[in-house]
């Protein structure tokens, strides 16, 4: 059941990822990105982290991409701007495809991903050391709250931090400048 | 043959390389800025994949961080682009060569 809908939300990502790639259309670009995103953040939650996959949908699929196309109506690039198609430039992005998808399988089919696994397993950490040791995985709320605030406590103020700099930036960037 | 790991880091693989030709091949910055963030989309799906296999929480935790820089990086980026608009009034990219020779 699982690996059937993995299939499916798999196709759904590659597909609109292509659509937001190849359309010449921004906007249906933006909404191909929104249905990847969905389709991501559904692999997520077969990936045991339904946290990630409700931020994902919440933060990405939401705020971000609302933003994307709050600002492509604002500035109506497609009016001002088309893309010429030009044949040289889409067959030079296949290749890239192609020698990236070749290069990424083939490392990922001749790696040992247990390893790591093997290796934590064969040395479990004690003392000191057990505060940099993996934090056992969970899939509530509660698991990744508790890892936030202990193990991860000075990044997530740092994170915090970053978004208020953000904000100003933002802030400092768009206004006009007094005449 | 039943879904592994393997299977969503190709899948990851292969959304970056998506996102890698559309950095590449578009013009428009919105539309490469959206391939960008479609290449980070796939880092995080390959972090949350090795932190299912390896059985610990710190690739969920990364992840998490990741979307709230991105989240600040698009903000900052949109910005960027919008100032770029109202200076040269054009958001291709092969327009914007004022730096070249």
């Amino acid at each position: 059941m699982s690996d059937c809908l993995f299939y499916i939300f798999a196709a759904i990502a590659v597909a609109a990822a292509t659509l937001m790639v190849a359309s010449r259309n921004t906007v249906t670009g933006a909404l191909g990105m929104i249905a990847a995103l969905v389709a991501v953040a559904a692999d997520y939650f077969l990936l045991d982290a339904p946290f990630l996959g409700v931020l994902q949908v919440l933060v990405y699929a939401g705020a971000v991409m609302v933003l994307f196309l709050f600002i492509i109506m604002l500035l109506d690039v497609d009016k001002t701007s088309h893309e010429r198609r030009s044949a040289a430039k889409w067959v030079l992005g296949a290749i890239v495809l192609g020698a990236t998808v070749g290069a990424i399988t083939y490392a990922l089919t001749h790696a040992d991903l247990g390893a790591a696994k093997a290796a934590a397993e064969a040395a479990p950490a004690t003392g000191t050391e057990a505060l940099a040791a993996p934090l056992p995985h969970g899939t509530t709320a509660k698991v990744f709250g508790y890892g936030l605030f202990t193990k991860y406590m000075l990044p997530l103020q740092l994170a915090g931090f970053l978004l208020l700099s953000a904000m100003i930036g933002v802030v400092t960037l768009v206004r006009r400048p007094k005449e | 043959m039943p879904v592994g790991i393997l299977h969503h880091l190709v899948l990851a693989g292969v959304l970056f390389a998506i996102g890698l030709t559309g950095v590449l091949v578009r013009r428009n910055l919105i539309a490469v800025y959206m391939s960008l963030e479609l290449m980070l989309t796939a880092c995080t799906l390959g972090l949350v994949a090795f932190s299912k296999q390896n059985n610990a929480m710190d690739g969920n935790l990364f992840v998490f961080f990741i979307i709230t820089v991105a989240a600040a990086e698009v903000a900052v980026g949109l910005a960027l682009i919008v100032a770029l608009f109202r200076k040269r009034g054009t958001v291709r990219s092969d327009e914007l060569t004022s730096l070249k020779n």
